[in-house]
């Protein structure tokens, strides 16, 4: 099953009642897939938008209701939609929103690309929030994270945003999906369902008093530590003997364990980390590898955005290269491999 | 005793913040009304725009959310499909409706969704401090026209009414104004009519009220009320603009 | 071909990942996927430099014979490539797929006639896994079924 398809299959599975779309490359497959699958299911919906905008704003009153919605797009696309996730993060709504990123700025590539890392993971939108971000990389994950998003953004009443490009999008893999459609489509409590029988209920972030904003401000970053302390995930990859780590994300993340292990077969003591979840960060992790070895490579389909990360993570206490490409240029594992080996025998670590 | 008038069921018992003049009272008052009057409070909800009427919510004793400035028929679609029980109706201005929300409200419309707006046209950006709307009339007066609306430069007041008729989704389209004690109850019979259609699940119904903005316009109370009757009602005119929905007035 | 592939290679237990290209391409220019298939996991579904290359015409093979992985076997639709190939270090498996496909009647198998020529060459996966998989693919199309395992078999044969 190809990428794209399969979020569509795990967001049915894990109760989406909602699918609001507007047409852009690479992400078709999955608006296609809602057309075909979702709109056709008892009490489900799919609407092909008018805009993104107008996209975005049918899952904020979906989910306004109580039900389990999502958009998804690619980057032009998502800038569009940030208007509609910053309230949706200021209102405390849940959603899912999938960005299969492409090359940028302006119209840019169709091509696999990692450059809304920074959109992504500050917030993206107007106003001091976060949205959990996952980045999948393969097309099993695109399906599991899809589920963990819908339980994210129940949990933690926020906006999640799944972070894949056109690649992951577009690939096929072998996919198992671990959960039926529930039978009754699930009701989030506290949801806006007509004043039956118990006081009016207002969701709404504009306030006369500057006071109001900055608690709702502090609330919102309350809970963000939370998310911090629960959620951060990641996979490591041979770092136990590594003495360099790269540090790579998504597809970008593939190509990498492909040079890995090339270099591992030529006796290059290199490991990798590979955060699943973007936003939190795993912070810890870094400097926790850091202890063993100095040395980080840092392989992005961009110009270096999460490598801000990594160095906030080392608070200098590690020395950080990269090697990205942007616009929707990926490199094959062989140039990753160059990349590696200079750059070990350069730092003297085959000593 | 026959008691003549009451404070309705459903405004929550504060002063309005509204200027002395200002016709979003009188209106919220009706939707109040007819909330109780048409026993759908355990199930309506409601949509207020970014402008003066942000606060219904304030008023409005009834389940409300927020919406992005011009997306309130975006979200009221999102809510509605989600919750088709639901009464979902969005209340908007001018600026809200016929500019930064022309397509959502448009494409609503065509798509026949099941809600009722409710429009607010006092043909002045009012909140924000009496910038022209694209309901102000030519050679009107406002901070952002300081010679007047030009043609040339500003284009034309949209009639929103109008366009939205001539769509196939569309099904009641009515223009009323609460510039005198008929015409109030003849906005008041508009929206009940809204409601209904939305009841019997008929389509998309739009509610046009033109209603004064005194402090904006430079006028008195009673100035506003002769100039929606003298100038506005001439760019719109008042009555049905379009009802396919087969059935009598809702009285 | 390269989906129904990778396909086959699932089928057989083994993990096999399909990536097309995409975008702005046209019939007869250089429209390509990538298909690996391991014992193992798959770490890059990227190919750096690939074992086997199948190009079905000219603009490809300009395009993508120089990636092909040193003694590694490259095939080519002689029917549409004449010309010759410049690397000394590769195998070539001449294919004239077009024409056969046309000679059984139907110029739109020609990648099913490759196909089979290619798995016959490579060993990646059964033949038979092959023919199951287009009776799944063409439900109810029991002459395309016909159609596409007469091509497979006909380019099967051929070596």
């Amino acid at each position: 099953m190809d990428g794209n398809s399969a979020i569509g299959e795990a967001a049915i599975r894990a109760g989406c009642q909602c699918y609001f779309g507007y047409p852009i490359t690479p992400q078709n497959e999955l608006t296609e897939y809602m057309a075909a699958h979702l709109g056709k299911r008892k009490g489900c919906t799919f609407i092909q938008a008018e805009s993104e905008l107008a996209a975005i704003n049918m899952v904020f009153g979906a989910s306004v209701v109580g039900a389990r919605a999502m958009t998804s797009s690619s980057s032009p696309g998502i800038s569009l939609k940030q208007e509609g996730i910053s309230y949706l993060a200021a209102c405390e709504l849940p959603a899912v929103i999938v960005n299969m990123c492409r090359g940028g700025p302006g119209l840019g590539s169709i091509a696999a690309a990692q450059s809304d890392y920074f959109q992504a993971t500050r917030g993206g939108g107007h106003g001091d929030y976060r949205t959990i971000v996952l980045a999948p990389s393969s097309v099993q994950e695109l399906a599991d994270f899809t589920h963990r998003a819908f339980d994210l953004a129940d949990k933690y009443h926020t906006p999640v945003l799944i972070l894949g490009d056109g690649m992951l999008g577009q690939m096929m893999e072998p996919v198992e999906f671990k959960h039926e459609a529930p039978e009754v489509l699930p009701v989030r409590s506290g949801a806006l369902r007509g004043a039956k029988g118990r006081p009016s209920r207002i969701i709404k972030t504009l306030s006369s008093n500057p006071a109001d904003v900055e608690e709702l401000n502090w609330s919102l970053f309350r809970r963000y530590e939370l998310i911090k302390k629960e959620e951060v995930t990641y996979e490591t990859f041979m770092v136990d003997d590594a003495k360099l780590i790269v540090v790579a994300f998504g597809i970008a993340a593939r190509i990498a364990k492909g040079a890995i292990k090339n270099a591992r077969a030529s006796g290059l003591q290199v490991g990798m980390l590979r955060p699943t979840t973007l936003w939190p960060f795993p912070s810890q992790k870094v400097r926790e590898l850091a202890q063993n070895t100095k040395q980080f490579l840092v392989f992005e389909l961009n110009m270096g955005q999460m490598i801000e990360d990594v160095q906030l993570a080392l608070e200098g206490k590690g020395e950080v290269s990269f090697y990205g490409r942007p616009g929707g240029v990926v490199s094959a594992p062989n140039e990753v491999l160059r990349v590696i080996t200079r750059l070990y025998y350069q730092k003297g670590l085959e000593k | 005793m026959k008691t003549v008038y009451t404070h309705p069921k459903y405004l929550k018992k504060v002063p309005f913040h509204y200027c002395p003049g200002c016709g979003h009272s009188v209106i919220h008052r009706l939707i109040a009304e007819l909330i109780d009057e048409m026993n759908i409070h355990d199930r309506v909800l409601g949509i207020p725009p970014c402008g003066c009427s942000v606060f219904a919510y304030n008023y409005l004793d009834i389940d409300m959310t927020e919406a992005a400035h011009g997306r309130g028929a975006a979200v009221a679609t999102g809510m509605k499909r989600a919750f088709p029980e639901a009464i979902v109706f969005s209340y908007q201005g001018d600026g809200d409706l016929a500019a930064i929300g022309t397509a959502e409200t448009i494409h609503a419309a065509n798509r026949g969704e099941n809600i009722t707006v409710i429009s607010v046209n006092n043909a002045v950006y009012g909140m924000t401090g009496g910038q022209m709307a694209p309901t102000t009339l030519l050679d009107q007066w406002t901070t952002t026209t300081p010679y007047g609306r030009d043609a040339k430069t500003a284009g034309h007041p949209v009639k929103m009414c109008e366009l939205v008729a001539v769509l196939d989704g569309s099904v009641y389209v009515e223009r009323t104004a609460v510039d005198s004690p008929a015409n109030i109850r003849k906005a008041k019979k508009a929206i009940q009519k809204g409601f209904q259609v939305q009841m019997d699940n008929l389509g998309f119904s739009l509610v046009e009220v033109l209603s004064p903005c005194p402090v904006n316009w430079k006028m008195t109370p009673v100035e506003s009320w002769e100039w929606i009757e003298k100038e506005m009602e001439k760019v719109f005119p008042l009555g049905i603009i379009k009802d396919t929905t087969g059935k009598k007035d809702a009285d | 071909m390269g989906r129904s592939l990778a396909q086959a290679a699932m089928e057989e237990g083994k993990s096999a990942t399909y990536l097309p290209s995409y975008g702005v391409e046209v019939r007869g220019g250089t429209c390509n996927c990538t298909v690996a298939v391991s014992d193992e996991e798959i770490a890059s579904p990227i190919a750096s430099s690939p074992e086997y290359v199948v190009v079905m015409n000219q603009p490809s093979l300009v395009k993508f014979q120089n990636q092909i992985e040193s003694g590694g076997l490259l095939f080519v639709n002689s029917s549409l490539v004449d010309s010759q190939i410049s690397r000394g270090d590769i195998d070539v498996v001449r294919v004239p797929a077009s024409s056969m496909a046309e000679e059984l009647g139907n110029p739109k198998s020609v990648n099913m006639v490759m196909m089979g020529a290619f798995i016959k060459k490579t060993n990646l996966v059964s033949i038979s896994t092959l023919i199951d998989g287009l009776a799944s693919a063409l439900k109810n199309k029991e002459d395309l079924v016909e159609i596409n395992k007469k091509a497979l078999l006909a380019g099967y044969g051929l070596f």
